[in-house]
């Protein structure tokens, strides 16, 4: 469905994807795992076309996305649904606009089939009667299942998930993560999630891909992950702050940055 | 340190000509997208409704008291060459030439403006503007388009409403209260005001629209997606164009004159 080739993106001196090459295979969850600033996110961008990769290619129904023109871009688009991690609902409109904005812009289905649609989606997320309340009323848990609501309305063949469970109670992220799963099984949505949350990622993937500093350090099924013997993964999976992935991140030495005169030291964090 | 001194010049005339670049560009893709289908009408009503109709309060008090300050200003220097008379004309012309396309773009600027620049930029640090391009809609023409042509159509149609309010207002005191002859204020001012006053004026608040909507569009957009970023732009935003209205505004005049 979406294959990764060679794929380079740097952001100043800082390489954010490190020649990645992957498959995001039809109608499975493929979880992409890494800690903060592994180059998790930034994949997702060049994976939807959000950004310009520096090399390499992104195929998505067997176009490459990255030599697309912006108006076959935007054909594929009507295929993707994507849930960001702020939900990025339109504050200005209430949830039933927001739900119906895609319809309204991109159909021309009547009006009363457009409120049959919304109160289907509404209800799939377990949120029918909230229609006309607007977003900055709802918690963070519903603004995102708001915003799956709005991913799925135009019916995709791919939902991207911008770290789905950040933030969220237990509950909630139990239940965002069974809806991913329900998406995913009953209506045969290929899913891309990025996360750093190793429990539901375990419950939903069908495959899983650990990133760190921008490689693909593991790619497997989640029994294969959980058996790996690499330290960095099993570090990661055990959330261990003893192993090779280190918990600070200056490239200078402590006793040189104490001993130096300036006010401030020059060492670079990333 | 001499050294330090020319490259300190060197980088701010060159991030500045790189921001006044790139608000080229974006004023050019604005446009663009503009005038490409799908229009989007409502869209445009919308913003004409957030920029115009909702200044109208504001502009209309603006209007009135600046109205009823000339007349009692220009009431008590006319009386001292017995030219009362003239009120009318002198009121008329002074807002219709400068004081109603300058405060009124200066009020929407404060209203209007400082409001564009802040959902602007609350729309980026809510990825809003990925998340339209995700659902396929080209965000500069769904969200900037229209605030760009809604600022251009409003300022000219709100300048009128202000040179109409603030010609009452001169009434009001100067007739109603000093006691001016109510044939003469009217008179004078048909006599004195030209087409030329008019166009002139229509013409500033035509490019004070502009800039209002651009200047905060473009803030907004550029802004650094954190809250200070945000507020940062919005501050920017009514200062910038504060101070380029009334530089447009003596260039203009210059140029009208």
């Amino acid at each position: 469905m979406i294959r990764v080739e060679n794929l380079v993106k740097t952001y100043g001196k800082i390489v954010a994807c490190n020649n990645l090459n992957c498959r995001f295979e039809e109608k499975k969850v493929t979880v992409i795992l890494g800690g903060s600033g592994s180059g998790k996110s930034t994949l997702l961008r060049q994976v939807t076309g959000l950004e310009k990769p520096d090399c390499g290619s992104v195929f998505f129904d067997g176009m490459d996305l990255t030599r697309a023109t912006k108006k076959a871009l935007y054909e594929k688009r009507k295929k993707m649904g994507m849930l960001f991690q702020g939900s990025a609902l339109f504050n200005y409109l209430d949830i039933y606009e927001n739900i119906a904005f895609p319809l309204r812009e991109h159909t021309k289905i009547a009006d009363n089939v457009i409120k049959n649609i919304v109160t289907m989606k509404l209800e799939m997320v377990g949120l029918r009667g909230i229609e006309h309340l607007m977003p900055s009323q709802l918690s963070g848990g519903m603004m995102k299942r708001v915003g799956l609501a709005r991913a799925i309305v135009m019916d995709p063949k791919v939902i991207f998930y911008d770290e789905p469970t950040s933030g969220l109670d237990p509950i909630s992220t139990g239940v965002i993560g069974k809806l991913i799963k329900d998406l995913n099984t009953k209506l045969g949505i290929t899913s891309v999630v990025v996360s750093h949350d190793i429990a539901s990622s375990f419950k939903i993937a069908d495959k899983i891909i650990i990133l760190y500093y921008g490689d693909i350090i593991a790619q497997g099924t989640v029994e294969q992950i959980q058996n790996s013997t690499d330290e960095r993964v099993v570090q990661f999976i055990t959330g261990s702050p003893e192993g090779p992935i280190a918990f600070t991140r200056s490239d200078t030495s402590y006793i040189d940055a104490l001993l130096t005169d300036n006010e401030k030291t020059t060492g670079t964090m990333l | 340190m001499n050294l330090d001194i020319a490259a300190a010049i060197g980088r701010a005339t060159l991030s500045w000509m790189q921001i006044t670049g790139r608000s080229g560009v974006f004023l050019f893709l604005a446009f663009f997208q503009a005038f490409r289908r799908p229009y989007r009408i409502s869209r445009l009503i919308k913003e004409i409704e957030f920029i115009g109709s909702k200044s109208f309060l504001i502009v209309f008090v603006t209007a009135l008291f600046t109205g009823m300050v000339l007349g009692l200003q220009g009431y008590h220097t006319l009386t001292q060459f017995g030219a009362q008379a003239l009120l009318g004309s002198a009121v008329a012309l002074s807002i219709i030439r400068e004081l109603g396309p300058v405060l009124c773009a200066l009020m929407v600027t404060g209203r209007a403006g400082s409001a564009i620049a802040a959902q602007i930029g609350i729309m980026k640090i809510t990825d809003q503007f990925p998340a339209l391009e995700m659902m396929a809609i080209e965000p500069v023409k769904y969200v900037i388009s229209p605030k760009i042509l809604a600022g251009i159509i409003s300022l000219p149609l709100l300048t009128a409403f202000f040179d109409l309010v603030g010609i009452f207002g001169g009434y009001l005191v100067g007739v109603q209260l000093l006691g001016v002859n109510q044939g003469a204020y009217f008179s004078k001012m048909i006599s004195a005001v030209t087409f030329a006053d008019i166009y002139g004026g229509m013409i500033k608040s035509l490019c004070f629209g502009l800039l209002i909507s651009w200047i905060s569009c473009f803030m907004g957009f550029s802004a650094q997606a954190t809250t200070e970023g945000v507020s940062r732009a919005t501050t920017q935003t009514v200062v910038l164009t504060s101070l380029s209205i009334l530089v447009v505004d003596y260039i203009l005049t210059s140029l009208l004159l």
